[in-house]
């Protein structure tokens, strides 16, 4: 049974979890709440337990689908599901990760019952965007995430909640649903709905002329912005990216751990997906335009992160100058690029998830998130010093954690790609390092002055569990990022062959027009 | 003669039902009688639904033609036949409450149900108009139901001389029709057309007939009379009209176009896709500003119509596939939303504001939870059932290279999510207020979480309902 559909059994878990818990609990007195906290930590264990089975026996080799489920669905689609080398990964950091958000949430009181159900049908949605092979139902799940965010947001988030809900809802489904006529004409021309065979079609990419703009590289190029339009909203690219700070200051801790986490890795892995292999000529085409926003991303929100008076605000900003290096890695259509722009993904899923945590830990004391109202916290936090500046030196880049080789891999590629972009993109990394830098002088060194701040007390067993695992990750694969690469190696390869051979094919089809 | 009884045998045992009861209750108890007569006519329905779903596949015309049963048909009485029981049901606690419990009440609705059914098997432009203006007459009087009220006499009034005149451009088109045609059959318009005879008057009768159907289905340009009759006219009546008769209009629109003017898709393609992409984004603009649910609901059904009317604007069989699946689950999503509006009430008075609903997930959180349900599925974002409307509607556009229509479509979708997210917001986060105090009634509860659990649920395989619906449009295609 679990070697039939382990993809299947591994989403549904989560589900099952959350209408027991819909069904079975009542009550809001503390048992209640325990129980049901206690049920979600379990079944996000067993979700995880089930992804080990699955990555244990993935073939890293094979560059196909493996795991692959087939059935009937209404309408001539599909419900398929499969893993390759690049979305195992995506699946093992969320599993990895519930667990770790599920403990996050301990100390919310607060409509627990929902709080768990909602972030159980968000992992279960999550998973399944990784997972599908079916070209609506990955929209199915990649916008059905939407509803569990805006409510985690709008009820149990801060002051301005509603703002921030509603501007992170609109602004990611207006983003979609471009994506959605871009399906649907995919659809239309390829007659099936089926990724592994959408990869193999190309479409036309002859150009043409629409309201008096040529539009070269045709048909790609168009289906490539439709997509573009919903994964740049969600990874998120500067200039689209203005819902982030707001919701990740509005939304509780857990809330901002999963959508700096794992919800924004669902924008790279789509492009990844999607643009790049189904619409080559697009994505070169384009590819210029996109390292160039990337790069102003990179150095633009940098600036402004060095200005924020917010915490969490500082380290969204922080989040979206890091996802412009994932963007630049994967426009730079080269090994080493994608690579790289994998593991940053993967390793800002560790770091940027600790670094919420550990604002978290501080907001839960104090209850205010201004730097302002922080100093000299080493004095009587030194545990808690110590992990926020291993995280603060992984944020920067420092080689020995895994931030450097995401860093490091997606510049050489750039570099190969496009020295300039490389150029503009280093320099983010050193604004980087100043406002990390400043961030951490600010709230940790200085003398204790405050009064507040006298009694605040130092991590506790809960907090420090939580943390450990990702410390492990971090300087795990710091050091030895090997155990990535391998995994991810032979399906970037595959699809890298792919894209540039019909990238060749074009040029000469040009070349062959030109003479 | 024999043959064509048969065919038209279930209209005629409604029609005689109806008469009887009220020739029955005329002389008999009067409103002593409501209650049985609110059942029979609900149970009369069902049955007839029950059976037309189970009668053989095939097509039979009766009446020379002016009476077709066919896929289509059978497949829009369904659910209209179901959608009126189940309104009928649902509208009895309301009016008891409000004395406004009659025994005219489900007559007239049988009669405006009629009216519908041989709106969807017409196959001759004077059957179209006795079953329209059947209809309409039997709505223009329950609009007007609450006697004593100057709101619902008012909506009456609107109701009956906005609706007259679109029956007079309805009936001008069709003189111009028959004038140019020289019949009044489908079929022989059909032949006209065919046959090269394509010329202006033809087409004039043709846009004339579509703005009087466009007043019928609430489409804009055409839509001022919605916002007005749904506030003004009793709850009850007001969940009837946003349902069986928005699904008689688009049958009949559809019967009209294809199977009158099925030659001639690309002169009536551009008429139905501007309906389609104004009613879109009317009633995703116009509802943002408003307060109180009714008319929240009728702009909310004036974009439905609009995504409906996508599917028909692609002028193929998936087209009307997607329009019935559409409306189809439109009306689910509806039933259910006016099962919860119907309860909506404090101190025993009928509440309407939406802002009546804030923080109710505190005090009846599974209420609030299965509207949130419904109001998601009619924002259409997946997983839920309301996705897949849109889905096969904007599929269709897509599909009849018509990929304009479905962007503006999708950006109109983002607009609409607006306001039905802010009475999510109201329900869930907003201020605290003193709490509705109405006590569901089972069958109310029955409709509401059954139509919340259909959204949820139907992601599966959607009951079955794509190869009906496909195999009705085909029948309606031929």
């Amino acid at each position: 049974m679990l070697l039939n559909a382990p993809l299947s059994i591994m989403m549904a878990l989560p589900t099952v979890a959350a209408i027991i818990l819909f069904l079975v609990l009542r009550g809001e007195d503390e048992a209640a709440q325990r129980n049901a906290k206690r049920l979600a930590l379990f079944t996000t264990f067993a979700t995880f337990l089930v992804s080990l089975i699955v990555m244990a026996n993935f073939d890293p080799s094979d560059t196909g689908f493996q795991f692959v489920e087939d059935h009937e669905w209404f309408a001539g689609l599909r419900y398929k599901v499969g893993v390759d080398g690049i979305s195992i990964l995506f699946v093992m950091l969320t599993t990895f990760l519930m667990p770790i958000v599920i403990g996050a949430c301990w100390n919310v009181t607060t409509r627990v019952k929902e709080y768990m159900i909602m972030f159980l049908v968000l992992e279960t949605l999550m998973l399944a965007v990784f997972c599908a092979l079916d070209l609506i139902l990955f929209y199915i799940v990649f916008e059905a995430g939407l509803i569990p965010m805006f409510l985690i947001v709008g009820i149990w988030g801060g002051k301005d909640r509603i703002y921030a809900a509603f501007k992170f809802f609109l602004y990611t489904l207006l983003g979609s649903v471009l994506m959605l006529v871009a399906m649907l004409y995919m659809w239309w021309d390829a007659g099936t709905t089926d990724i592994p065979q959408l990869l193999q079609h190309r479409f036309n990419a002859d150009e043409f002329v629409l309201l008096g703009i040529t539009i070269v590289g045709g048909v790609q190029t168009l289906l490539f912005l439709a997509f573009f339009a919903s994964f740049a909203v969600k990874m998120p690219m500067w200039p689209v990216h203005t819902w982030l700070p707001d919701a990740h200051v509005q939304a509780p801790t857990a809330g901002s751990v999963v959508l700096a986490a794992i919800l924004l890795k669902m924008g790279g892995y789509g492009i990844l997906r999607f643009s790049l292999p189904m619409f080559p000529i697009g994505s070169e085409v384009m590819a210029n335009f996109v390292m160039t926003l990337s790069v102003i991303a990179i150095i633009y929100t940098s600036l402004v992160a060095m200005m924020q008076e917010d915490m969490k605000k500082l380290i969204a900003y922080s989040s979206v100058a890091h996802m412009g290096f994932v963007t630049m890695g994967i426009f730079a259509i080269n090994q080493q690029g994608v690579d790289g722009a994998i593991f940053q993904m993967l390793s800002h899923g560790f770091i940027s998830g600790a670094l919420f945590l550990g604002v978290g830990v501080v907001y839960d004391r104090m209850h205010t998130r201004d730097i302002d109202a922080y100093g000299g916290l080493v004095v009587r936090m030194p545990v808690y010093a110590l992990i926020f500046m291993l995280f603060t030196m992984a944020n920067v880049g420092l080689p020995g954690t895994s931030g450097f080789v995401g860093e490091f891999l997606t510049l050489v590629g750039a570099f190969k790609a496009n020295t300039w972009i490389a150029f503009g993109a280093t320099t983010g990394v050193i604004l980087s390092a100043a406002y990390a830098l400043w961030l951490y002088r600010r709230v940790m060194f200085g003398d204790l002055i405050k009064e507040s701040l006298k009694a605040i007390t130092d991590m506790d067993r809960r907090e420090k569990m939580l943390m450990a695992p990702l410390v492990v990750m971090t300087i795990l694969l710091g050091i030895y990022p090997v155990l990535v690469l391998d995994i991810i190696g032979p399906s970037v390869e595959a699809l890298l062959g792919q894209v540039t051979e019909a990238q060749l094919d074009w040029a000469a089809s040009n070349q062959l027009a030109a003479n | 003669m024999q043959e064509n009884i048969n065919i038209v045998l279930p209209e005629i045992i409604l029609a005689v039902y109806a008469m009887g009861a009220l020739m029955f209750a005329v002389y008999g108890g009067k409103d002593r009688l409501s209650g049985s007569i609110f059942w029979a006519t609900a149970l009369v329905m069902f049955g007839l639904a029950a059976w037309i779903f189970m009668e053989p596949a095939g097509r039979n015309v009766a009446f020379n033609g002016a009476f077709i049963d066919d896929g289509f048909s059978r497949f829009a009485k369904v659910l209209m036949l179901v959608a009126s029981g189940v309104m009928l049901l649902l509208s009895q606690d309301y009016l008891k409450k409000f004395k406004l419990y009659k025994f005219e009440f489900p007559i007239l609705i049988a009669f405006a149900t009629l009216g519908m059914m041989l709106m969807v098997s017409a196959g001759d432009l004077m059957a179209l108009y006795m079953g329209l203006e059947l209809q309409s007459l039997s709505l223009y009087v329950v609009a007007a139901f609450r006697r004593d009220s100057v709101r619902s006499t008012e909506a009456g009034l609107k109701y009956f001389v906005l609706g007259a005149l679109s029956s007079g451009l309805l009936l001008y088109g069709a003189s111009l029709v028959y004038g140019f045609a020289g019949t009044t059959n489908f079929q022989g318009i059909a032949s006209t057309i065919q046959e090269g005879e394509r010329n202006f008057g033809l087409l004039f009768g043709l846009v004339f007939l579509c703005v009087g159907m466009g007043f019928k289905i609430s489409a804009a340009p055409f839509h001022m009379w919605t916002p007005d009759v749904y506030e003004g006219s009793p709850t009850p009546v007001t969940g009837f009209f946003a349902t069986a008769p928005k699904v008689a209009a688009a049958g009949l629109f559809a019967r009209v176009v294809h199977d009158g003017f099925g030659g001639a898709v690309a002169d009536w393609q551009q008429i139905i896709a501007f309906l389609s992409v104004v009613s879109m984004f009317v009633g995703a603009i116009a509802a943002i500003g408003q307060t109180n649910i009714k008319r929240l609901m009728a702009y909310s059904s004036i974009a439905h119509m609009g995504f409906a009317l996508m599917g028909l604007a692609a002028g193929n069989e998936g087209g009307v596939t997607a329009l019935l699946v559409y409306m189809a689950i439109y009306l689910v999503m509806n039933i259910g939303v006016f099962a919860m509006i119907l309860n909506m009430e404090r101190d025993g008075n009928p509440i309407t504001d939406i802002k009546a609903l804030n923080m109710l997930s505190t005090y009846q959180p599974a209420h609030a939870a299965a509207l949130a349900v419904l109001l998601f599925s009619l924002a259409g974002i997946p997983p839920l059932v309301g996705f897949v409307g849109k889905l096969y509607v904007l599929q269709a556009a897509v599909n009849a290279d018509m990929a304009w229509l479905a962007i503006a479509g999708v950006i109109a979708s983002v607009i609409g999510a607006f306001y039905y997210l802010r009475i999510i917001y109201f329900m869930y986060f907003g201020d605290e207020v003193e709490p509705l105090s109405g006590v569901m009634p089972i069958m109310h509860k029955l409709a509401f979480y059954g139509a919340a659990l259909a959204m949820l649920v139907g992601i599966f395989n959607l009951f079955g309902l794509d190869p009906w619906a496909a195999e009705a449009a085909a029948s309606l295609l031929k």
